[in-house]
């Protein structure tokens, strides 16, 4: 299979060749370079994905070992790629989506002294997401979680001289790394139980003991507590990545980095790696009931919770970032709820249209010359004609509305939300209405109503035309997140539609957006994901909901959507309705603040109490104490060395009489 | 005890034999100790050069009632007449013959200390030779004390034949004490010596001053 | 007959722990040879005793060599004396410190 090589080395190949010549090959080209990259790793995705669906489902998972990684006896992992159907979908739709917003970032990036940086990281972060999803055992996998993570906090953290984008980059990661460590202990519990890493060895004999109906009895299988707490710690770990409560506070101060930075990982990729963590264990969760209901009810919680904040954000991009976390919820309601096959679906449908907004947000930021506050936009559908149009498609797919993406994926969730729990389902569908709601406030204040940024314009446009090539002026607005710093090519006139290396993307996108639904229609046996992937799933997981109830409900949420879709349109076509942003959701239940209140106040202490009690005085004392007592002992030991003859004859009489008295007294001869 | 002794012997030679051993180790044991305890409490250097003489002297009578006869011989030569004469030597060339003042002694607690290591030394050692008997009766040279033939001869048989490495070495000891000895005590050279042009160069002594007979400097 | 031999073990004993003693009491530094050879002295008369006690001549052996090599040691070390004490009178034991720590 050497295609598969392809998919991997690719990305690792465009990453050296910037690394080392990128600062020479300078704009466009290096820009260029890591798209060839992305795009051969697409087309080599998608020559293993047709190679695969020639043969047999019962003959799709194949394991190549590139090379042995640690041969260490009693732990034993390679560098290897399993190549299965979930496997090769994930890759697919990261390849893809990867492709299109490398392509944006050529035009997006123009103009900015890092660009060729910019790219480096972008081809290492899709080379660590590839070897993460394609990896055959756990720890190659957390190689890849690892490496999005530290390129998450590289990209975040692009502007660095900003010192905004600076700390929320450290926030990312050290959140991230909160989640690491349930990663981390559930890999321990692995190696305890199976002593290997692999996914044939730890789930390979729970799919084959669940045709049994079994856990325990089957050789190397193990107890219910093992397997719920194997998945729980997962979980944390998959809840520091994909950004559900308590850990999703990192993914809005994200939004400092470039907007194609957002698209890609914190919409489409690499939050997705939590789901995609989750749906590979789907053998151990089928059996973890206690984990499957905490995954539901996070999932649940988190979509809820944060489609409320996304009502009163004034920043277009944060508006994008809790819309994310409340979508992921979703995907984690479904996996929770045991079926994972939707769980994919709509991740697959969100990459499209999450990206497509992120993008076409980037479009209208361009074109606002970096200003990202909503209630300074308006009326831009008659300058932006793409751009609005494909952003109403993303809106259209992200509220539900069918035909399109969105319809499909979601009301599969609510389906299978309905059999497990009804509150659950409730929430679910509240959730739909929330966010059609804000989406449609959100796409009438940036394209629709007044153009309030015409009054604004004359003091801004001449500031930061004087700064369009460094980091930007603060410009204050109420959520405290200033411009962006790419530089502006229109500055002066009116805004205008983005170039072709933006537009493009921006249009396949839209295409995915509208078409995406056909991947899983569930009618007239088209549900081509579900056959793909249920061999890799165990069977009758998901719960089983009639056909008539399926379509009654989808009418109900059709209906739900619809009307949150109308009253967001109408409410805001004006700009001012400050009782609808009550502060306690502007300040996202001011959880941020909770959390530095109890946890950072604490913690600044004990970092203070360690390091100035403990390792000046203790540990520094200790070492210094070793030196000084032997500096002491010296002193006192040097007294024997008085030069004077007769005291050492003194020490030689005395050990001969030590002598001499062991001689006498010691038994045996 | 010799009046005793004496009394005693009259009655047989064993007796009388027995006695005059014990004698014998009496008076040599007296002088030993007698003289080591002078040794070490004079004042004196020279007084204590003689001391040790004594206990040569004693030690040598002893050597005789082992029938070590050699040996003692050697040691009053050797020793009394070579090394305690070379002590005075060096006692007279270097002037030490006076008494150490006691007042200038830096280590003051070192005599009493050392009287007790030295005594816990004695009372160990003497338990060990009634406590413990290492004598494994392996031989450590061809011959046996009592044997026929002469001390001497056997001696220098036994040490030509079977120690003969250790004698050759104990040679070439010697010669190095020798050198080493002249080495040490050479003071270093305040000028270099005279050469025969400087001899030629110095102006030659004046007439008057030299006497018919003597020979010119 | 002769006096047993672990009489003249207890003299030569009593010998060496005065030799012993002066070592360390004396601060003559001629003194304290001679005490040295005073206990080299002890140790022959033991190599002598055994060899009487255990029939073996290979004591009086030792005692030849031990004699040999004494007095090459006090030749020697009778002129190490002489070179450090040429300069000052009066000296003793105490005053060579320069080596202390």
């Amino acid at each position: 299979m050497n295609a598969a090589y392809a998919i991997v080395a690719l990305p690792l190949l465009g990453f050296i060749v910037n690394l080392v010549f990128g600062r020479r090959l300078g704009e466009p080209a290096a820009g260029w370079v890591g798209t060839a990259a992305a795009g051969g790793s697409f087309i080599a995705s998608i020559v293993v994905w047709v190679t695969m669906l020639g043969k047999p489902a019962a003959d799709r998972v194949t394991d190549l070992n590139i090379f042995t990684w640690i041969p260490v006896a009693g732990l034993h992992a390679n560098a290897g790629l399993q190549m299965d159907p979930l496997s090769i979908t994930m890759a697919l739709f990261v390849t893809g989506v990867s492709t299109a917003i490398h392509m944006y970032s050529v035009g997006y990036m123009h103009g900015d002294p890092g660009f060729d940086r910019f790219f480096v990281y972008l081809n290492l972060f899709l080379f660590s997401m590839i070897v993460l999803i394609l990896a055959d055992n756990f720890l190659f996998s957390f190689l890849g979680w690892e490496g999005v993570g530290f390129c998450s906090y590289g990209l975040v953290g692009f502007w660095f001289q900003r010192e905004v984008a600076a700390v929320a980059a450290k926030k990312a990661f050290v959140t991230n790394r909160v989640g690491d460590l349930g990663f981390l202990l559930a890999m321990f519990l692995m190696f305890d139980h199976f002593s290997s890493f692999n996914y044939s060895a730890v789930l390979g004999t729970l799919v084959k003991g669940h045709a049994t109906g079994l856990l325990t009895g089957t050789p190397g299988a193990i107890d219910g507590t093992t397997a719920t707490a194997i998945t729980l710690l997962l979980f944390l770990g998959a809840i520091g990545k994909s950004a559900q409560i308590p850990l999703y506070i990192w993914l809005p101060d994200a939004m400092e980095g470039p907007t194609p930075i957002s698209a890609l990982i914190h919409a489409a990729t690499m939050v997705t790696a939590g789901v995609y963590l989750m749906a590979r264990v789907a053998p151990m969760l089928h059996y973890a009931h206690a984990t499957s209901w905490v995954v539901a009810c996070t999932g649940a919680g988190t979509a809820f919770l944060a489609a409320t904040i996304a009502c009163a954000q004034d920043d277009i991009k944060k508006a994008l970032a809790y819309s994310t976390v409340s979508q992921l919820g979703y995907m984690f309601l479904a996996i929770g709820a045991g079926d994972y096959v939707d769980g994919i679906f709509h991740m697959l449908t969100h990459a499209f249209f999450k990206a497509l907004l992120f993008l076409a947000a980037g479009a209208v930021i361009h074109a606002m010359a970096n200003r990202q506050d909503m209630k300074q936009m308006g009326g831009l559908a008659k300058y932006l004609p793409l751009t609005a149009f494909t952003f109403a498609i993303g809106w259209l797919a992200i509220s539900g509305i069918p035909p399109l993406a969105g319809f499909w994926s979601k009301d599969a969730i609510l389906a299978s939300a309905w059999g497990m729990n009804k509150v659950l389902w409730a929430i679910g569908l509240v959730t739909a209405g929330l966010t059609a709601y804000y989406m449609s406030r959100q796409f009438a204040l940036v394209f629709t109503g007044q153009a309030r940024w015409k009054e604004a314009r004359p003091a801004e446009v001449h500031a930061s035309a004087g700064s369009a090539h460094g980091p930007a002026d603060h410009v204050p607005s109420e959520e405290g997140t200033g411009p962006g710093l790419p530089a502006a090519d229109h500055v002066e006139g009116d805004p205008r539609d983005p170039t072709w290396t933006m537009a493009v993307p921006l249009v396949l996108l839209a295409a995915a957006a509208v078409l995406g639904g056909g991947i899983n229609f569930p009618a007239w046996h088209l549900n081509f994901l579900s056959h793909f992937l249920s061999p890799i799933f165990p069977a009758g997981s998901a719960p089983v909901v009639s056909t008539g109830t399926k379509w009654a409900l989808s009418i109900l949420t059709t209906a739900v959507a619809l009307t949150g879709l109308g009253l967001g349109l109408t409410t805001w076509r004006t700009a001012a309705h400050p009782k609808l942003e009550p502060n306690f959701l502007r300040r996202a239940w001011y959880f941020d603040d909770i959390v530095a209140a109890t946890v950072s106040g604490p913690l600044r202490a004990m970092a203070n109490a360690l390091a100035f009690v403990m390792d000046t005085k203790v540990v520094d004392g200790a070492v210094n104490g070793v030196a000084t007592s032997l500096g002491a002992s010296g002193r006192v030991l040097r007294k024997l060395q008085n030069g004077y003859i007769r005291s050492y004859a003194l020490g030689i009489g005395v050990g001969l009489v030590v002598v001499l008295v062991y001689l006498t007294f010691r038994t045996g001869s | 005890m010799l009046l005793a002794a004496s009394h005693a012997a009259s009655t047989s030679g064993a007796d009388l034999a027995n006695a005059s051993a014990w004698a014998v180790y009496a008076v040599g044991a007296a002088i030993s100790v007698l003289g080591a305890f002078g040794v070490v409490l004079l004042r004196n250097p020279v007084h204590c050069a003689l001391s040790l003489v004594s206990t040569i002297f004693g030690i040598a009578l002893l050597f005789i009632d082992e029938s070590a006869d050699f040996l003692a011989a050697v040691q009053i030569i050797v020793y009394g007449g070579a090394i305690v004469i070379l002590f005075l030597f060096v006692i007279m060339l270097l002037g030490v013959d006076r008494r150490e003042p006691r007042k200038q002694d830096k280590m003051r607690g070192l005599t009493p200390v050392a009287i007790v290591v030295s005594l816990v030394a004695l009372i160990s050692l003497l338990v060990l030779t009634q406590v413990r008997y290492w004598a494994t009766g392996a031989k450590a040279s061809t011959e046996t004390l009592n044997g026929p033939g002469e001390n001497v001869q056997k001696l220098g048989q036994s040490i030509f034949t079977a120690y003969l490495l250790p004698f050759e070495m104990t040679g070439a000891l010697l010669v190095i004490a020798v050198v080493a000895a002249v080495v040490l005590v050479r003071r270093g050279a305040q000028s270099p010596p005279e050469t025969q042009r400087k001899t030629a160069a110095r102006p030659p002594a004046s007439q008057e001053s030299h006497r018919p007979g003597t020979p010119v400097r | 007959m002769t006096v047993p031999g672990p009489w003249y073990l207890v003299l030569a004993a009593v010998l060496f722990s005065v030799g012993a003693t002066g070592l360390l009491v004396r601060r003559n530094i001629l003194v304290m040879y001679m005490c040295i050879e005073l206990m080299l002295n002890s140790v022959n008369l033991t190599f002598v005793t055994f060899s009487r006690m255990l029939n073996d001549l290979g004591g009086q052996d030792a005692v030849f060599f031990v004699l040999v090599v004494a007095a090459a040691e006090v030749v020697v070390g009778l002129g190490i004396i002489v070179a450090i004490y040429r300069r000052r009178s009066g000296a003793t034991a105490d005053d060579i410190s320069s080596l202390k720590g």
